[in-house]
């Protein structure tokens, strides 16, 4: 299984994680749905439609807190017969990042998903850069940033 | 059972000398049901790794025809993990000094794990 960073600093603590909580797939992206790295997916269709949808659920979820005047839920586990899906955000120097982490039950279990999880944040919060401003992405360079970016994922 | 049921089959685990915590676990989920730590014990984690555990251990011991395992005794150099599994797929743990009686807090562990069943 391969792990791939479009953002340098996230590709160790990802892979540590990786190797602590047993995750099947994994997938760091901003709050937008921009990709940053990712481990397990071998085709770029499944890291697009995966990230849109795991960005749309912290949306949602984000919106639901607001309504009920909460703060924005911590993260949303959903575990099925064979694999469970953990959801969370963090904080980094270089703004939020969204996590989506797949387990096989068989393998890997929420608590301790949630464990390392709480390893990565410190990871991540450690190894991202405080200097520089991430590029925003504009409309006009959105199709050649995407294009770039899953080349990086998928080492082509 | 409710959660008073619960705190009550961990109150005899820890009236053990030497037990420094009790814990049931969800063993699919690695997640505590009910604890009562003294200070300083990383319950989630122990827990996770706990649930971990028995599911491998599970897959090893059927794996040898050996059947469903009733007791572990994890001993350490600081001390030592006891685990009993219950029925209901939920894990009775005890966190203790290395100096505990295991004798006496296996039994304690297994009336706990009849008790919630």
């Amino acid at each position: 299984m391969t792990t791939r960073a479009v953002e340098a600093w996230t590709l160790e603590p990802l892979k540590r994680f990786v190797s602590e909580a047993a995750a099947r797939l994994v997938l760091l992206m901003t709050p937008a749905g921009q990709v940053m790295a990712q481990h397990g997916f071998s085709r770029a269709v499944d890291v697009m439609s995966a990230a849109a949808l795991g960005t749309a659920i912290m949306a949602s979820t984000a919106e639901l807190a607001r309504q009920l005047e909460q703060p924005p839920f911590a993260a949303l586990s959903h575990q099925g017969e064979r694999h469970g899906i953990f959801l969370a955000d963090l904080s980094t120097n270089r703004g939020r990042v969204v996590a989506l982490v797949v387990y096989d039950v068989d393998v890997s279990s929420v608590g301790l998903v949630q464990l390392f999880f709480g390893q990565l944040v410190s990871d991540l919060q450690q190894a991202s850069p405080t200097e520089g401003v991430p590029k925003q992405v504009l409309a006009s360079d959105f199709e050649r940033e995407l294009s770039d970016s899953l080349n990086t994922l998928f080492g082509r | 059972m409710t959660a008073g049921g619960f705190a009550h089959a961990l109150d005899a685990v820890t009236r053990v000398r030497g037990v420094r915590g009790a814990m049931l676990v969800s063993a699919a989920d690695g997640l505590i049901v009910a604890d009562q730590l003294m200070e300083g014990i990383k319950g989630p984690a122990v827990a996770a790794l706990a649930g971990s555990l028995a599911n491998r251990l599970g897959r090893a011991m059927a794996a040898a025809g050996m059947g469903d395992s009733v007791f572990w005794h994890l001993q350490c150099t600081a001390g030592a993990l006891l685990v009993v599994p219950a029925g209901s797929g939920v894990l009775v743990v005890a966190v203790t000094d290395p100096e505990v009686n295991v004798g006496l807090a296996r039994l304690e562990l297994l009336r706990a794990a009849e008790a919630v069943g």
